[in-house]
């Protein structure tokens, strides 16, 4: 029981960062159809502003948080403009291969600056750990950061989504792009303040890893981008609520394989959850049937 | 009269296709003017030309003294000129209500949209009874009104309508014409697309006949309604 309600509190840590990757991906495909594979890769450069704020400009945690979060929001919004503007009535699978060479770029570039070796963090935050039913269940305040953190950021982009002017625009444009102009919506705007939005979570994901982890480097978006953008599609891609969900599960999931059959399959499970959702329920658990993804 | 709308020779594309073929029209203040033809004739590319939509390759626009032609969509709602677009293109997902709000997108004036939706409301009580409901379960005809009633939400000056009737039983298609009529009475200039040319022109001032990206004929309604082409193609008979 007790080692249950560990896993399952590591699952939900692990989980949340999931999730606030995963809004990302949902979010962009839902109002231009594009799975953005450099993703990953904004939540590695937030994750690397982290650093800098932290180890270069001795930046406090949350200061640090807010920075990496502003930075990654306008890097979405270049790579948007640059990259994927230009190709928006382009071939699908056009999208598609400039956003892996975006990928590819990002990383690269990164490797060509800070050099490939894995940077550790300083300790920004005095990590301190909770026991519970006698020292059996254990919580660190990192932990407790992630779950706080993600949990105030999904509140907040809720309330973005479903209450602002700039929400109901994304909304509307997601759902048909031509009734929203007629309403005087800008597509562009629009389209840009997705990207922010969904960097901007990267970025926090980023740098909340970067600190509980301890270490960083150029290719450390690759696994979590997959998996993140597996469990967007588990959640149903395009569906707001479907990534949270999709990303807690999996990250339940995978800690639970690994702390109860073997820490190998771990990895293996997020593919193995990613076929059945093709072949089952290809929409996800929360999502509607619309036919083809990419 | 002073002309509201003019389309100065328009010449619309699609890829090779050459939709719209040097349209000419007027809508002067105050009028309902209505534009039929048969299914492809060009009346919805008309009408999205107009918002900005869709970018003539040749010729101009002019609305109220400004040159729109190459307006951005949101500038010319701003200007005053709204869609109610085939098939309505309600938000389907949204409620009733976050439909009305964005219609009101391009304003800033809170008490002006709050008491704008009420008189829609008012023009509508099925839409207020429905107001936290989600759009997409609204019936045909609620949603017809839905579409009309969002498109008033940004207070335009031209309203521009592509078949309002289309697929409502007949006693709808008379409420519909009815509420055209008021919206025109309380001050917007209207341009209607319709296939039920026989409502059409009888509620419209001046009509003008689309035939392959042409204006063939045009006049004032009642004098199109009598004129024997006109019958034998749109009116049946
Ligand atoms: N997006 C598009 N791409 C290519 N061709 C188009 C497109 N939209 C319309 N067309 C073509 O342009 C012509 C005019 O179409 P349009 O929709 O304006 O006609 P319409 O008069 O509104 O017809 P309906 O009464 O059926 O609504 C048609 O031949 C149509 O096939
Ligand atoms: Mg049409």
């Amino acid at each position: 029981m007790a080692v249950l309600l560990q896993q399952l509190l590591n699952g939900i840590s692990l989980g949340s960062i999931y999730a606030l990757l995963a809004l990302g991906y949902t979010m962009v495909y839902g109002i231009i159809n594009l799975i953005n594979f450099a993703h990953g890769d904004v939540y590695m450069i937030g994750a690397y502003i982290g650093f800098i704020a932290t180890a270069l400009l001795g930046l406090g945690f949350i200061p640090a948080l807010l920075l990496s979060m502003a930075i990654s929001a306008l890097l979405g919004m270049a790579i948007e403009k640059v990259a994927y503007r230009p190709l928006r009535n382009s071939s699908r699978i056009a999208l598609l291969i400039t956003a892996i060479g975006m990928s590819l770029l990002l990383e690269y570039t990164t490797m060509y600056i800070a050099g490939p070796d894995t940077r550790s963090f300083p300790t920004v935050l005095t990590n301190r750990q909770y026991s519970f039913m006698s020292g059996q269940v254990n919580i660190s305040s990192m932990q407790l950061y992630i779950l706080v953190i993600s949990i105030m950021l999904m509140i907040l982009l809720q309330f973005i989504v479903q209450r602002t002017k700039i929400g109901k625009a994304m909304r509307a444009v997601s759902m048909d792009k031509d009734a929203a102009q007629l309403m005087g919506i800008n597509v562009d705007t629009t389209i840009s303040a997705t990207f922010a939005i969904g960097s901007a979570l990267a970025g926090a994901a980023g740098i909340l890893v970067g600190i509980y982890y301890n270490s960083i480097d150029p290719l450390m978006g690759i696994t979590p981008g997959l998996k993140a953008f597996i469990a967007a599609v588990f959640g149903g891609i395009g569906s707001i609520p479907g990534a949270m969900v999709g990303g807690l599960l999996l990250g339940m999931i995978e800690t639970l394989v690994s702390g109860y059959l073997n820490s190998n399959y771990r990895d293996a499970v997020a593919f193995v959850i990613l076929i059945i959702i093709l072949l089952i329920k290809p929409s996800g658990l929360l999502g509607k049937n619309t036919g083809e993804k990419v | 009269m002073a002309a509201m709308l003019e389309l100065n020779d328009i010449h619309v594309f699609y890829g090779a296709i050459h939709a719209i073929q040097g349209i000419s029209l007027t809508v002067r203040e105050g009028e309902i003017v209505s534009l039929i033809g048969a299914n492809g004739a060009g009346k919805s590319t008309t009408l999205n030309t107009i918002c900005g939509l869709i970018r003539p390759k040749n010729g101009s626009i002019t609305f109220m003294g400004n040159d729109i032609t190459h307006l951005s969509p949101a500038d010319i709602v701003k200007l005053g000129i709204s869609q109610v677009p085939e098939g309505r293109r309600i938000f389907t997902n949204m409620t009733v209500l976050e439909n009305l709000e964005l219609g009101a997108y391009k304003r800033a004036d809170k008490d002006g949209i709050r008491q704008d939706i009420e008189d829609v409301y008012k023009r509508f009580p099925r839409l207020k009874e429905r107001q936290r409901q989600i759009a997409g379960t609204l019936s045909g005809g609620e949603q017809q009104m839905l579409a009309i009633g969002r498109a008033l939400m940004a207070r335009p000056r031209l309203l521009l309508m592509d078949e309002p009737s289309m697929g409502l039983a007949p006693i709808l298609v008379k409420e519909i014409f009815e509420i055209i009529k008021e919206i025109n009475n309380a001050g917007t200039t209207i341009l209607l697309v319709e296939q039920n040319a026989h409502m059409a022109l009888s509620i419209a001032n001046r009509a003008y006949v689309l035939e392959t990206g042409r204006i063939a004929l045009e006049g004032p309604a009642n004098e199109l309604a009598d004129n024997p082409q006109v019958q034998k193609a749109y009116l049946g008979g």
